[in-house]
């Protein structure tokens, strides 16, 4: 691990293990447990892979929230995208989206079936491969505000009139107020992801702030971002202050990026949404204005929503994928993680992307049965 | 797809540009930056998209952020060892 603030790397051990011990007294003198939540997969992947998850404080509890755009991509939604292909239309779709089953297939075994699906990197790639072909391609775009973002910079670019979007986007803050409100996730916090607030600004979470009188902590995505984003955030807590805090001063602004959420409300507009297993969310998903329809694969293609059937299956009705996006359960939690449901053969979003906390956990092994009789001990230790 | 990663531009052509992230060079939209961006300048980029223009001394902010968390730490051990 380097320090080099010219490579806009924070990951001078020094100064980690320095937040680390400020973490743990600013813990120890709540005199109990906190429970905060993260609702980034980044942040997720940070805390895994630089062993933060490990270290933390034992009387701190960070859970994962609806932080996966691909994990919260309804099953219907991938199913539109297969309904498609499976015409012989060129689907193409960011990678993470190809494993996650849909009712009964993903858009891999599509392809597998003969259905023509391609991965892109960027949503100008999409519009690059229709302006190169004759063909309809329709891009599966998903993702939250961020990427939504990427998606309608194209569309206001006018892009060819064989290029298509069939949007899944969601947008993330209607979401944390819906497992604000929830009993089950007993959270005091939230840790919110920094790149979604480079758009919107910080200033958004302040009305949500005093509402469900809990703290926000903007941060980024080093792991010295994460800890000094978790400080603050454990502080306000403790002390009961209802207050937004911005840690990623680099990166986000009260405002956010004016020009980009100016695009981006310009060709998308709020609905109610299916998030899988979490809820239906009021304002949760970004579709496409009237006046993009003619970019509209639902349009075009005259796509009917398609009914959800959850838990069609045994397997499927024993994932907890949406508990855990809800954050009431850890992925240690699920009886199916790391047996029925790996890398290999997942059952659940959560384990399809590396987004996925179920993804990440299992990658890191965390959460395997040692771990999970270790963090026995430790809810025993410290309730005696 | 979350992710955003950071790198310095070397070239711009009106609405592409040239962003080197630390060895590997890659051409990066400038459509929806928060504000007009030249040669040397500190991207985050996110599918391919670049986000926001780092100004450099935002990045000063950034380290002196955390010293001022370790010193709060240093003034609070104090603080306990004078009250003991």
């Amino acid at each position: 691990m380097t320090n080099d603030p010219t490579r806009l790397e924070f990951r001078d051990p020094a100064r980690g293990s320095e937040l680390l011990t400020r973490l743990e007294h600013v813990v120890e003198r709540a005199g109990r447990r906190i429970s905060v939540m993260h609702v980034c997969g980044s942040h997720e992947q940070a805390l895994a892979r630089y062993g933060l998850r490990t270290s933390l404080p034992r009387g701190l509890r960070v859970v994962m929230g609806p932080g996966c755009p691909v994990c919260v991509t309804d099953a219907p939604e991938v199913d539109a995208a297969i309904a498609v292909a499976s015409r012989g239309v060129h689907v193409v779709t960011y990678g993470d989206m190809l494993g996650v089953p849909g009712q009964s297939i993903s858009l891999e075994d599509a392809r597998s079936a003969g259905a023509r699906v391609s991965v892109v990197y960027s949503a100008l790639q999409a519009v690059e491969m229709a302006r190169r072909s004759t063909d309809a391609v329709v891009f599966f775009a998903t993702g939250f505000e961020t990427t939504a973002v990427a998606t309608a910079a194209v569309l206001d670019a006018q892009p060819p009139a064989n290029f298509f979007v069939l949007s899944a986007h969601k947008y993330v803050p209607p979401a944390m107020e819906v497992v604000a409100a929830s009993p089950d996730a007993r959270i005091e916090g939230f840790l919110a992801a920094g790149n979604a607030a480079i758009i919107t600004g910080y200033g958004l979470f302040e009305p949500f702030a005093a509402e469900h009188g809990l703290p926000v902590v903007v941060a980024g995505f080093e792991p010295l971002d994460i800890l000094a984003g978790l400080i603050r955030l454990v502080e306000l807590a403790v002390e009961g202050r209802a207050e937004v805090v911005n840690a990623y001063p680099r990166c986000v602004t009260r405002d956010g990026n004016r020009p980009a959420l100016a695009k981006l409300f310009k060709v998308f507009e709020r609905r109610d949404g299916e998030w899988r297993g979490i809820a239906t969310i009021a304002g949760g998903d970004l579709r496409l204005r009237r006046e993009y329809a003619a970019w509209d694969a639902r349009e075009h293609f005259d796509l009917a929503p398609i009914a959800d059937a959850p838990e069609a299956s045994e397997l499927a009705g024993k994932c907890r994928c949406g508990a855990i996006m809800a954050g009431s359960a850890e992925p240690s939690d699920c009886a199916l993680f790391g047996k029925e449901c790996r890398p290999d053969s997942p059952r659940g979003a959560c384990m399809v992307s590396s987004e996925g906390a179920c993804r990440i956990w299992h990658q890191y092994g965390l959460g395997l049965r040692s771990e999970r009789e270790l963090s026995t001990l430790r809810v025993r230790e410290s309730s005696a | 797809m979350c992710l955003g990663v950071p790198g310095k531009i070397v070239e711009v052509d009106d609405l592409v540009a040239k962003v080197d992230f630390w060895g590997v060079c890659r051409d990066v939209a400038l459509h929806v930056v928060d504000e007009p961006v030249a040669v040397g300048d500190y991207v985050l980029v996110h599918v391919g998209f670049a986000i926001r223009r780092i100004p450099p001394e935002d990045i000063a902010q950034t380290l002196e952020f955390y010293r001022e968390l370790v010193e709060e730490e240093a003034t609070e051990a104090a603080e306990e060892a004078r009250r003991s």
